[in-house]
């Protein structure tokens, strides 16, 4: 039932984004995925979401998927609530137990454009997970919330996850994210997947296990940064 | 600080709130009419601005009342409200379901747009004549000439406004698994609504001057009929108290359009407010 990808390419004119791409997301695995802006993180995202009608290759996912995008993409003309339920049958019970997760409880009648860029971005997470997808895919869900938040999303997503354990593609910019929640760290690099590193600490994890300072270490190294500066 | 993030685009997530209405309370902006209006009633007593060329204010006023008791004016007012009414409702049903016939497919477009962009050149007005061989000078062509003038300025918005929804929440309506009625009813038709709206707006003013248009030139009924016959008389009093009507109904229902319009697009109003 993993999820499989091989060959896929994609282009953008000249620009070559993504080039004969494999990969396997493997069932209730979290996976972080790494690479520098512009590399192509959100491109493959859409290729597996079927979002992208010229992508070429194979892409193989079985299953439900559920999508966080890099902006909230909350539909405006609907109040927080009925965002969250949009195309579920689900009661509004369950919708309503989502946003309390994610600290918008008092929202729920909210217009989307009254929301912070916080807020959206959790209201959009909410959106995703209430779907208890078998793929969850979130583009950097987390860049815009203030670092405390940050913390208690990152438990709430893992909870979630140990609860339903679905197979995470969490796209990210931040090493540290990656190293504290994943099972296994991408590096997209030249639209090839560069590295492909599996953590095995327990968690709880800690920044400052030696055995993530080493990880991080490689990967950044990996991202072409030096922890002291640029290489 | 241990914490590495690469360079991202600064996103902003949301629109720059337009600045704040005037607000227009001001008293003396009524200066200016008022004086206007006596230098109109002085001008008119003195005999500077003969009756029948324009009747004084007094005089208009009083013919107003006197056309309301006597019924001439409510029953000229309902014949011609219900000749819009009729017209725009045909109109604009026509314009909207053909916008949604060419909004929502391809097929649709091309069967539809290139026809109403050809019609859409046709000066309307210029086709009185043929509506009047066509129809003879009963409602028909006045109620018909309504419906056209309005369904164009439907059309048009709505059209582009189904075509103007953000595709970004179109694909997020296929993450999110909506049929295609669904995706219809929760993100296209309200996407489409403000556009919509607009032309709402247009569509209502262009059809009280079809409306003029109809009635002066073929008319035993209604305001245009009024005005019409108070011509042969001489009758400026008339004449300007039907004017004043129909600013008075265009006034009127350009105010409930706004009305629905504040109801409907509640959710932009967090930022346009
Ligand atoms: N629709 C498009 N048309 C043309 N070029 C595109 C399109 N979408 C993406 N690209 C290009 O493809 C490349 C990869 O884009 P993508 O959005 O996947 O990057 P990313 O890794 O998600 O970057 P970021 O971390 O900044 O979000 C970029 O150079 C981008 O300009
Ligand atoms: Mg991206």
């Amino acid at each position: 039932m993993a999820t499989r990808l091989s060959g896929v390419a994609r282009a953008f004119g000249d620009r070559v984004v993504l080039d004969s791409l494999d990969l396997e997301l493997r069932d209730g695995e979290f996976t972080a995925l790494l690479g520098r802006s512009g590399s192509g993180k959100s491109t493959l995202l859409r290729a597996l979401a079927g979002l992208d009608d010229e992508v070429t290759g194979t892409i193989d996912v079985t299953g439900s998927v559920a999508v966080a995008f890099q902006e909230p993409r909350l539909v405006p003309w609907k109040r927080l609530l009925a965002n969250i339920t949009l195309g579920l049958d689900a009661p509004a019970g369950k919708a309503k137990a989502a946003l309390a997760e994610v600290g918008l409880a008092e929202r729920s009648d909210a217009w989307p454009l009254t929301l912070s860029g916080g807020e959206a971005q959790r209201a959009s997470l909410a959106r995703a997970l209430v779907r208890e997808p078998e793929l969850l895919l979130l583009d950097e869900p987390f860049s815009a919330l203030d670092a405390l938040t940050r913390i208690t999303i990152h438990q709430l997503v893992l909870e979630l996850w140990a609860r339903h354990r679905p197979a995470v593609l969490l796209v990210t910019h931040d090493v540290d994210e990656a190293l504290l929640l994943a099972d296994r760290v991408l590096v997209l690099d030249e639209g090839r997947i560069a590295h492909d590193i599996s953590i095995t600490a327990e968690r709880p994890r800690h920044r400052e296990d030696p055995g993530l300072v080493t990880l991080r270490n490689t990967l950044l190294a990996a991202l072409g940064v030096s922890p002291e500066g640029r290489s | 600080m241990s914490v590495v993030e690469l360079a991202r685009p600064v996103e902003r997530p949301r629109a720059t709130p337009k600045g704040p209405r005037r607000r227009v309370t001001a008293w003396h902006r009524w200066l200016s009419p008022l004086a206007l209006l006596v230098i109109w009633q002085i001008a008119s007593a003195t005999g500077l601005l003969p009756e029948r060329l324009l009747a004084a204010p007094a005089t208009i006023a009083a013919t107003a009342v006197e056309l309301t008791q006597a019924g001439t004016l409510p029953t000229a007012i309902g014949v011609s409200l219900q000749r819009v009414l009729i017209g725009f409702l045909v109109g604009g049903a026509a314009g909207i379901l053909l916008a949604l016939v060419a909004g929502l497919s391809r097929a649709g477009e091309n069967a539809v747009d290139p026809i109403m962009q050809a019609l859409r050149a046709l000066p309307f007005f210029g086709l009185i004549p043929l509506f009047i061989l066509w129809f003879g000078i009963g409602e028909e062509p006045k109620i018909l000439l309504v419906a056209l003038a309005v369904s164009f300025p439907l059309y048009l918005n709505t059209f582009s406004g189904i075509r103007g929804v953000d595709g970004k929440l179109a694909e997020v309506a296929t993450t999110l698994k909506l049929s295609r009625g669904q995706l219809i009813r929760h993100i296209v038709l309200p996407g489409a609504l403000p556009q919509t709206l607009v032309g709402l707006r247009q569509a209502l003013g262009v059809a009280w001057l079809a409306l003029i248009v109809a009635e002066q030139v073929n008319a035993t009924t209604g305001l245009g009929y009024m005005i019409n016959d108070a011509r042969e008389f001489l009758r400026t009093d008339v004449i300007v108290v039907g004017l004043l009507v129909y600013s008075a109904l265009g006034l009127a229902t350009d105010a409930i359009v706004r009305l629905l319009e504040r109801r409907a697009l509640a959710w932009r109003r967090g930022f346009l407010a």
